[in-house]
């Protein structure tokens, strides 16, 4: 699927902008992207290092069992699958307390160490597990309670109140993590969830 | 909330370390030691990224983004959505950068206080660049069969999109 998917992007792409005569723009935003990626993730290896050092020293000095200990049982009915205690919640609720306040970029390595030591628990290591899908489902419908990039994009344009936008931005991202969590839920219990 | 907000950072960084000493741990060594794991991990992940990049960067140069608004714009207009605010819709879920440049764009020319400024702000802010996030997360561990992964998340953001809708005609009269 993820095949086709891929290639039904670039070709749907490739083809729309030549039928507009505009191979030069195509082309030169491909490159672009391939160049964008590799400073991107240079920027994201900083973050990598900083937080997955952070997480080392909490993991040996037991803070991580310690955090999943006391908070899993508020999220542990939505991971079924996945033991009590197990420092892969840790790494999730870290990731969602960032993502919750706003803090994108420090989410995104506690959620990469979430997805390890989720694969640990993973029996097929190439198919996606039904904790991970779950976790991927909070994760991809955003929930937040401060939007700060819009916040500060608003400032900048010279919003009268720019902060007047955060109540329907949760109330938006609620709906939407609802749904996710629901969908998931009646999907993780079909044939789609089997595993 | 705000100040917790630009607090949460520095005090995460004080806290950790703090309690590995107090619990007799080599901080600075399991620091060092965990660092060197995220030099791993964002090689792994850069292909990933690349790929998805790349084929959304060609499509949105493409104008295919700009084409499939203008075909569905007739049927916002029933509804009453604002046509200028689909090609956010339509590139939200695919490229975080992307988004934020047309939100950027909307706010520029409606102004941040109209109905669009509003809207895009709303959308822009409560939702998440679904395909990146599962690109990048599984293909860090090395997953390839998604499963209904994509149905979830693609799904939810159709949901938040119209939420964001139905509340801002509720709390912003246009």
């Amino acid at each position: 699927m993820l095949n086709w998917l891929w290639f039904g992007l670039l070709a749907l792409g490739i083809a729309f902008g030549g039928l507009q005569g505009d191979f030069a723009g195509v082309s030169a935003a491909a490159l672009e992207a391939a160049a964008d990626s590799v400073v991107w993730i240079m920027e994201m290896t900083g973050l990598l290092c900083l937080w997955l050092g952070m997480l080392k020293i909490a993991e040996a000095s037991g803070l991580m069992q310690k955090i999943a200990r006391l908070f899993s049982p508020a999220v542990a009915f939505l991971f079924p699958d996945v033991p009590r205690q197990h420092p892969a919640f840790t790494s999730m609720l870290m990731n969602m307390a960032a993502n919750f306040l706003g803090l994108g970029n420090a989410a995104t390595p506690f959620g990469l160490k979430a997805m390890e030591q989720l694969q640990s628990l993973n029996p097929h290591p190439d198919r996606a597990s039904r904790p991970m899908i779950t976790f991927l489902a909070v994760n991809t419908s955003g929930i937040t309670l401060i939007p700060t990039l819009v916040i500060s994009l608003r400032t900048a344009a010279g919003s009268a109140a720019p902060t007047e936008i955060i109540g329907a931005a949760v109330f938006a991202t609620g709906c939407g993590t609802a749904f996710a969590l629901i969908f998931d839920a009646i999907l993780r219990k079909s044939k789609y969830g089997r595993s | 909330m705000l100040w917790l907000s630009q607090a949460a950072i520095p005090l995460l960084l004080l806290g950790i370390p703090l309690y590995g000493l107090l619990k007799k741990q080599p901080v600075y060594e399991l620091f060092c030691q965990g660092a060197a794991e995220g030099v791993t991990m964002a090689v792994q992940i850069l292909p990933y990224l690349l790929a998805m990049l790349v084929a959304v960067g060609v499509l949105r140069a493409s104008g295919a983004f700009l084409a499939l608004a203008r075909w569905l714009s007739p049927l916002c207009q029933t509804v009453g959505l604002p046509p200028e605010v689909l090609p956010l819709a339509l590139l939200r879920p695919l490229s975080g950068g992307g988004a934020l440049a047309i939100t950027a764009e909307l706010l520029a020319d409606y102004g941040p206080d109209s109905f669009i400024g509003r809207l895009a702000s709303v959308m822009q802010g409560s939702t998440d660049t679904t395909c990146y996030i599962l690109a990048v997360y599984f293909g860090s561990v090395g997953v390839k069969k998604y499963r209904y992964a994509l149905a979830v998340g693609l799904a939810a953001d159709a949901v938040t999109f119209i939420s964001a809708f139905c509340i801002c005609r509720l709390l912003f009269p246009c």
